[in-house]
């Protein structure tokens, strides 16, 4: 079973829905205890980085309790944000803190005048070459959009995506995943991100 | 490098996708599930029309809308824009703006109540206004142009383009794939709307977006 964390950031059905295509089994935990029995975890969201505040002490400690036990966590758009250690976005609220680095604002560091939100369709560019949760996915692929904010680039970007400046658009390390974009929005290709989560969480 | 969004535009009523011309004479243009099928499923889907409250927004999110527009009701009340945005981001609020070329001074004014009523201000500063306030996007309708096929109104279009930093989606008058060249350079437009030239399947969107590709506009495809 993977449980899909319903923190009020945003929209679960079409994560429901998208999971539900590529054959998962679901459920929404009403309380950390719950995550006992997931299989994986998928943090959802979209939005502002202070809805992250619902994801409290005992939910923080269910969630790495999971992932210390081997259980993949895939984070979606704000839930891939919130695996690094903050965002200006809310500064005084911490992220989860299992990626380094914090998030900042699209063109803050000076890129070129684009539009923010960044909106739409946008390629990415695979850096690593072996990494699970893009097994399947070509360079150049174009997936779905719609954020202000964004990761740094590190030593845990799988992929990267340029919008005015380069930035982190899929995350990898051990267990853990993050995509910025919005594979439940990203047809074909957002499918198969999604199944390879699953692939991972056996 | 980010593409140029084609966006299909499903009006509904009474159960029915309509379709009318310059916001009137609305006819009927099919069962909007069998229109919204011939689109794709896992794509990102907004709602707008009647949304006055945030409780109205919440019920569009939760029934599967991406993002939710708001029209009148954000002209009644500007605050209502700030208070989506806090919810579920700016990313999630769009607003929609119909505006009108006065024939007095050549601006463009803005129209409530689809189009019936006007709002006493101007477009440029509506959607600058609406920007900061927490807008996510700006659905831009040419009310001359709704319906006619005539070609998107380019200058509106990049008028209001150039003031705000959040992307422009330009509605109102697509009828042939060129308009929508003209739309994305001229007109300085990151989304281009159009719903009759789809409806009536006088164009696919994969022809549309072939003729953009060769003319150097980036856009996505499914399959190469």
């Amino acid at each position: 079973m993977i449980a899909l964390i319903d923190y009020k950031a945003g929209n679960l059905t079409s994560v429901k829905k998208a999971l539900a295509t590529v054959g998962a089994d679901l459920y929404v935990p009403a309380a950390p205890e719950d995550l006992a029995h997931a299989a994986g975890i998928v943090v959802p969201g979209v939005g502002h980085f202070g809805a992250t505040r619902a994801l409290d002490a005992p939910w923080i400690d269910a969630i790495l309790a999971r992932i210390g036990e081997g259980r993949p966590l895939l984070g979606i758009c704000l839930g891939m944000q919130w695996l690094f250690e903050g965002s200006d976005e809310a500064p005084d609220l911490p992220g989860l803190g299992l990626l380094s680095g914090r998030c900042y604002r699209l063109g803050a560091n000076g890129g070129r005048g684009v539009k923010v939100p960044h909106v739409g369709w946008n390629s990415l560019a695979i850096e690593r070459g072996e990494t699970a949760i893009l097994e399947g996915v070509d360079s150049g692929a174009q997936v779905y959009f719609t954020h202000s904010y964004v990761a740094p680039i590190t030593g845990d970007s799988a992929a990267v995506t340029e919008h005015g400046e380069n930035f982190a658009s899929v995350v990898q390390r051990g267990y853990i995943a993050g995509v910025q974009f919005h594979p439940e929005k990203s047809g074909e290709v957002g499918l198969r991100i999604l199944r390879n989560f699953l692939d991972l969480a056996g | 490098m980010l593409s140029k969004r084609i966006i299909a535009c499903l009006d509904v009523r009474n159960g029915q996708v309509v379709k009318g011309v310059n916001f009137e004479g609305l006819r009927s243009a099919g069962d909007p599930a069998a229109l919204a099928r011939r689109y794709n499923v896992f794509i990102p889907l907004s709602v707008g029309g009647g949304i006055r409250t945030e409780a109205d927004a919440a019920a569009a999110v939760d029934a599967g809308a991406d993002k939710v527009s708001v029209n009148t009701a954000a002209l009644a009340d500007p605050a209502l824009i700030t208070r989506i945005a806090d919810r579920y981001g700016s990313q999630a609020v769009i607003v929609a703006i119909d505006a009108k070329r006065e024939t007095a001074d050549g601006r463009f004014a803005v129209y409530a109540r689809s189009g019936q009523r006007a709002a006493g201000r101007d477009a440029v500063e509506w959607a600058r206004e609406a920007e900061s306030r927490g807008a996510g996007e700006i659905l831009l309708t040419s009310i001359d142009r709704d319906g006619t096929k005539a070609g998107f109104d380019c200058e509106l279009t990049a008028e209001v383009s150039s003031a705000v930093s959040i992307p422009v989606i330009a509605s109102g008058g697509a009828g042939g794939l060129e308009d929508f060249v003209d739309v994305f350079t001229a007109g300085r437009a990151d989304a281009a709307l159009a719903a009759s030239i789809f409806h009536y399947a006088e164009t696919s969107v994969r022809a549309l977006k072939e003729h953009l590709r060769g003319r150097g506009i980036s856009v996505r495809f499914l399959r190469e």
